[in-house]
């Protein structure tokens, strides 16, 4: 039993992994086709630095991902306080039902009524160009914000809402308070939400394909090239950014369990 | 008390203001163009054209089907499985299937073309064996198998997340009581893990039932799903964009029912589980 | 574990070194026939045309809006499209901006009647000399006004001499069950209309419904041979032998003939389309001063030349044709003598109630 459920798990692996291990195989490719290997280099690697479009749009999808991630981080916070202190559960539960729309909805529906919405005021400005730069960046905030709103919700729900109260009555203005008291304990989940908002915004295709103009973010720039040939280079890219995330990944793990065993001797 | 009150409508009035202007006016301006023809005049034509689009709504929601099935019968047993192993063997599995969420997925996407086409890996292996070649790409299993792996994680990860919380006093005490392993996880472990099985199956039959990628690349471009006919109709320019939209609240509303009955099957507590 | 960390680091690290000290692109040494001079430096120029349809400097070639740049301080803005109806419908939208465009033909018929270009003053391009005559007063813009034509092409059969035995000549091909699974077709309707139309004897000009539903009979008939339908993806498919038979343009036939040289390719006996894409310049554009400054530049022979080097189609300037340094010089599948000169008809474009027709017609052959 032990060694059939390992060896399933593997397999699973596998199925997850292969098409991860072509492209990493492919990206050494000393040919320009990704699916006719000719022989190893590490040509493409270094073609990187020519392909100013590829380049342009990495810095373009790093830009919106940080700053969309900070807004939605910061505007949902505010928001989940705001809503936890609602008495009114009618208010509550309607807007709880809005925030979950962008995420309950399929993507080339908010996609394409983001792009709808665009698109009519562009032309009541009387605008030349709706699209761009603002666009993909609302509307990376608007589907990052259900997530980051409910990932602090819970932490929220957690908080002896008596312990801001007796920071008041110690003396905190309700700021300080909100700063000193409900903040700290509320950090992890605001940690998630920016993490998983982070993470949404640089992996969006569907949404930014429909809302951004000229401002073209790096998976619009590979879904473009699929429509061409791809080269060696985009999956050189992609590499590299799968080697940085794994070793973010395995780092954090290592010192999760490193924090854990030291924790289980102090005890 | 009232100053505090003001500052908690002025934290929430921003998300309340933002949440009016980007989520519920472009759905009222998608219906607007829904419920208009390209000249602006009210008409409710566009809804009675939607048959042509019939068979793209039913493949689509035959495909969507079928690889959340899959999904989910490849998922389960390995949250399953997940779970009994050691917590540092659980973070690595959980970080492995979360890795490939990275990898941006169009480009997972296309090396299965360099797998599975006439001149691919596969065909290359069978060819030095003196097997093949098969013909495995451009073929409606193709654009499940597509589906199946882009999604697969949101169905683990869920699944997992739900189990990994069961109490175990729970599942020793049916064990004590003389239940043998297939009826633990009959009786204790598949009721209570059906949460994550709901989001799970939330998370995978969305995002498949509306994508436009997947069956252009693996399934040779040849039939359309739902979401293909949106970006067609779309790409084709604002004459095109009332019946579009048309199709796309169709769309959103096959989602909303499909989740609605979904949530029924649940536990009330299923609704609030995603992720 | 800390050990291992560190050493991708430092290999990634060594990868980052590589490629910031690799060599940088080369400049070309350029021969100029016209003045540059300008005094918009620093301005953007947002240039909207065909993916793989410029000189972008891969493989050792002349990057040619990176040279535009240096002459000109003018920074260029460049990106693609995959059809005129996708290039027409972001225009149309007022989605984004572009100070220019290469539309084929009967996508500049449109937009000249759509009012969606701006007239071009050829008498300020000083190497609209360079044209060849042939190429001026198109239908699509019979005094000139509108366009500055950038290739010429025809449309063709790609085919694999290792994979199939006899050369085809006609457009049946795609119809025949011998070719089953090895075949391409056009994933853009207008040009997999044209096969149909061709193979069923009919124009594809046509503005009679009942001719459309014939064609999109025959290729509903044509879909359970076909083993995918492509646009730019042919050229993988067709380099490495995944497919055997292709309809393409001949100038990208001899781009994928240097990669694999079991390729040929014929011009189908029932004739053919025939295209021009030209450059233009949209009413929404912001800079014209330097788009006309683009457009000359496009003209001059060394920009010309290269672009034509890389794009593979046929130029329609006079310098570069006649330069016998030229790699396709006399080339015979993109110059063809007058006898061999196949069938050939022009698209125009339709009018709202058969480009409808036919638009909605491609859904029901896709979801046949």
């Amino acid at each position: 039993m032990k060694i059939l459920s390992k060896l399933y798990m593997a397999l699973v692996v596998l199925f997850l992994y292969a098409p991860i291990a072509v492209m990493v195989f492919f990206s050494f490719n000393s040919g320009s086709s990704v699916w006719v290997f000719e022989g190893f280099s590490l040509a493409w690697y270094g073609e990187l630095v020519f392909n100013s479009e590829m380049l342009d749009a990495l810095q373009h999808t790093l830009l919106i991902a940080v700053i969309s991630a900070t807004a939605s981080t910061v505007l949902g916070t505010a928001a989940a306080v705001g809503i936890t202190s609602l008495r009114s559960k009618l208010a509550k539960s309607a807007i709880m039902s809005v925030t979950n729309i962008p995420m309950m909805n399929a993507d080339i529906v908010t996609g394409v009524s983001l792009m709808l919405l665009f698109i009519f005021f562009g032309k009541m400005l009387g605008l030349s160009e709706s699209l761009g730069f603002f666009t993909v960046l609302i509307a990376h905030i608007t589907f990052n914000l259900p997530y980051v709103i409910l990932s602090v919700l819970p932490k929220l729900r957690q908080t002896d809402p008596a312990l801001a109260q007796a920071a008041m009555d110690l003396g905190c203005t309700p700021v300080s308070a909100f700063f000193k008291v409900v903040l700290p304990s509320i950090s992890s989940g605001i940690f998630t939400g920016f993490i998983m908002a982070f993470t949404l915004s640089l992996d969006d295709f569907v949404i930014s394909y429909f809302t951004c103009g000229h401002y073209q973010t790096l998976p619009i720039v590979i879904y473009n090239m699929t429509k061409r040939t791809v080269t060696p280079d985009t999956y050189a890219l992609s590499t590299l950014i799968f080697i940085v995330v794994f070793a973010l990944m395995l780092l954090y793990n290592v010192t999760l369990s490193r924090s854990e065993k030291k924790r289980g001797m102090s005890r | 008390m009232n100053k505090k009150s003001l500052g908690q409508r002025l934290l929430r009035a921003p998300y309340i203001l933002w949440s009016a202007l980007f989520i519920i006016v472009p759905l009222f301006i998608m219906g607007y163009y829904a419920l208009t023809d390209a000249a602006g005049n009210f008409s409710f034509s566009n809804f009675s054209d939607l048959s042509r689009y019939k068979n793209a709504f039913l493949i689509s929601l035959l495909y969507a089907f079928i690889s959340t099935v899959i999904t989910l019968i490849i998922a389960y047993p390995l949250a399953y499985f997940m779970t009994k192993c050691k917590p540092g063997t659980q973070r690595m599995m959980m970080i492995l299937t979360m890795l490939p969420m990275w990898t941006n997925f169009l480009i997972r996407t296309y090396s299965w073309i360099t797998i599975l086409s006439n001149t691919g890996i596969i065909n290359t292996l069978l060819g030095k064996i003196g097997l093949g070649p098969l013909h495995l790409i451009n073929r409606p299993g193709t654009v499940i198998l597509g589906m199946v792996y882009d999604f697969l994680p949101y169905m683990v990860l869920p699944i997992f997340n739900v189990m990994s919380k069961i109490d175990v006093s729970l599942t020793e005490a049916a064990e004590d009581l003389g239940a043998n392993r297939f009826r633990v996880l009959r009786k204790v472990i598949l009721p209570l893990s059906m949460p994550g099985v709901v989001s799970g199956i939330t998370m995978v039959f969305v995002p498949s039932v509306s994508t436009f990628y997947i069956s252009q690349k693996l399934g040779g471009n040849k039939t359309m799903l739902i979401g293909d006919v949106i970006e067609y109709l779309f790409n084709l320019g604002p004459d095109y964009y009332n019946v579009a939209s048309a199709i796309s609240l169709v769309l959103m509303a096959i989602i909303l029912v499909s989740l609605f009955i979904m949530n029924r099957f649940s536990d009330d507590e299923g609704g609030g589980v995603v992720l | 574990m800390k050990r291992f960390l560190k050493l991708l680091l430092i290999s990634s690290l060594i990868v980052s070194m590589c490629c910031f000290t690799g060599c940088a692109y080369e400049f070309f040494d350029l021969n100029l026939e016209a003045d540059y001079t300008n005094n918009l430096s620093g301005t953007v120029l947002n240039v909207y045309n065909w993916g793989e349809y410029i000189s972008d400097g891969t493989e050792g070639s002349m990057d040619v809006n990176k040279e535009f740049e240096r002459i000109t301080g003018i920074k260029v803005n460049y990106s693609t499209f995959e059809s005129n109806e996708t290039m027409y419908s972001q225009l149309r939208t007022a989605g984004v901006s572009y100070d220019l465009i290469i539309p084929s033909d009967y996508m500049i018929d449109r937009m000249i009647k759509e009012d969606m270009l701006l007239p071009i003053d050829v008498s300020k391009i000083s190497n609209y000399k360079n044209i060849e005559d042939r190429y001026k007063n198109q239908y699509f813009d019979p005094e000139n006004k509108y366009s500055v034509p950038y290739n010429v092409g025809m449309v063709g059969i790609i085919y694999n001499t290792a994979m199939i035995d006899e050369a085809p000549d006609s457009w049946g091909v795609f119809w025949d069950k011998k070719y089953k699974d090895n075949t391409l077709m056009f994933s853009n309707p207008r040009d997999a209309f044209m096969t149909a139309q061709f193979y069923g004897g009919m124009s594809v000009n046509s503005t009679n419904r009942a001719d459309w539903d014939k064609a999109a009979d025959l290729l509903k008939d044509q879909k359970k041979y076909l083993q995918s339908y492509v646009m730019d993806e042919v050229y993988g498919k067709m380099e490495t032998g995944e497919a055997a038979i292709a309809p393409y343009y001949a100038g990208d036939y001899l781009t994928m003939y240097e990669v694999n040289d079991d390729l040929a390719f014929v011009y189908p006996k029932e004739g053919t389309n025939i295209f021009v894409d030209s450059i233009c310049i949209p009413s929404c554009c912001q800079n014209f001063e330097a788009a006309m400054l683009y457009i000359n530049f496009l003209l001059e022979p060394d920009i010309a030349l290269a672009n034509a080097e890389y794009i593979g189609y046929a130029s329609p300037n006079s310098k570069v044709i006649n330069n016998p340094d030229y790699y396709y010089y006399g080339n015979e599948i993109l110059y063809p003598s007058d006898e061999d000169m196949p069938i050939t008809e022009y698209y125009h474009d339709l009018d709202d109630d058969i480009r409808f027709y036919y638009e909605n017609l491609w859904i029901d052959v896709k979801l046949h």
